[in-house]
């Protein structure tokens, strides 16, 4: 299954990030506490240059931070309804969009929920159990275009997914937990 | 045979669960419900046991206090068997900048809706604060409860979630 789907919303084509036609800046990533991560990020214009530089930003932090499948704008700094993924290479991953950025996202179809370990830059020293759909329809804008996509997809890019929408909504992994014994010291091995 | 709860608490090292139990096991103390943990790499453990008197095992934990590094102690309990749930299972999570009062404010608010904490963690990472608790609330609170806990969140300057928990019977 590509996610590729004809009518109003279509899967993301061919774009790549070359599409935003701007060179990204790297951005510090601001880690919790901080009270952008808790904010609801506000919708965008998709076209708009600055949501287009945002974009840019977001790909271009995201591929110079190890490990790092999936940013969303909070975790720069920037309360707003964007974030890039990339699970490419993953080993979890089973679809695979490539490297994309969504505006404006939202959960249109969400179906058997699997639990896992979550991971995130802006909660470096902590993981977490999180139960996340495992098959996943998403609706979103493609910034610059301003182009609707519908991606659909599963596994390890529809965990990615879930996790950068809840940011893009204030939340971050550790409220969406299994249990009281859900949350785990990242192991350090020297 | 007596309900003993035991307590381990002291600097970690290799050995210490695998030590417990054998004294525990050649006094014929049966172990029954049981946790360790680390807490701010401190060696914890929390079990209940059947066996001898209290004073009888913590005299045969006392060596491995000698050197101070360890506290073991004994206590009888009654067998009060299973409390009743007082309803449906919740998860609470709380997260934010470290402060005073947090576990205090926020699980008062719970307690105040006669709800029932039956299982909690709190991590300290860097000045990242975080609070789970999985509560059994009676029926119907739950809606009212969040807006509660919503108010004491925002005094704090923390966030708070309230989910109910999975079971995820098979």
């Amino acid at each position: 299954m590509t996610g590729e789907h004809s009518g109003p919303y279509a899967g993301l084509g061919d774009w790549t990030p070359e599409a935003l036609a701007v060179a990204g800046e790297i951005r510090a990533v601001v880690s919790a506490p901080h009270p952008v991560l808790s904010r609801v990020g506000g919708a965008v214009d998709p076209t708009s240059g600055e949501t287009v530089r945002l974009a840019a930003d977001l790909v271009a932090t995201m591929r110079v931070s190890p490990g790092c499948v999936g940013l969303a704008a909070p975790q720069i700094g920037v309360g707003a309804q964007v974030f890039a993924v990339d699970v490419t290479g993953h080993p979890k991953a089973v679809t695979v969009h490539g490297t994309f950025v969504l505006c404006n996202a939202r959960v249109v179809e969400a179906t058997r929920w699997k639990p896992g370990r979550e991971g995130c830059m802006s909660v470096p020293d902590l993981t977490g159990d999180v139960k996340r759909a495992s098959r996943l329809v998403v609706e979103g804008d493609l910034p610059g275009s301003g182009a609707s996509v519908r991606l659909v997809t599963d596994g390890f890019e529809a965990r990615a997914l879930q996790h950068e929408i809840d940011h893009c909504a204030g939340l971050l992994f550790l409220d969406r937990v299994a249990g009281a014994h859900a949350v785990y010291q990242r192991k350090v091995y020297l | 045979m007596n309900e003993l709860a035991i307590t381990v608490i002291g600097r970690d090292r290799p050995g210490i669960v695998a030590d417990v139990a054998e004294v525990l096991a050649g006094l014929g103390a049966n172990l029954t419900d049981s946790t360790m943990t680390r807490l701010r790499g401190h060696f914890a453990m929390t079990l209940v046991c059947t066996g001898p008197a209290a004073a009888e095992v913590e005299a045969a934990l006392a060596p491995l206090a000698a050197e101070g590094q360890l506290l073991a102690t004994v206590r009888e309990v009654t067998p009060d068997g299973e409390v009743p749930p007082v309803g449906e299972p919740y998860v609470m999570a709380v997260h934010g900048s470290d402060r005073m009062g947090i576990v205090a404010a926020m699980t008062r608010v719970l307690v105040d809706a006669g709800g029932n904490v039956t299982d909690l963690s709190t991590r300290l990472a860097g000045s990242l604060y975080v609070v789970l608790a999985e509560v059994e609330l009676p029926a119907g609170v739950a809606e009212t409860l969040v807006d509660r806990l919503d108010r004491t969140a925002a005094e704090l300057g923390v966030e708070v979630t309230l989910r109910p928990a999975d079971p995820d019977l098979l």
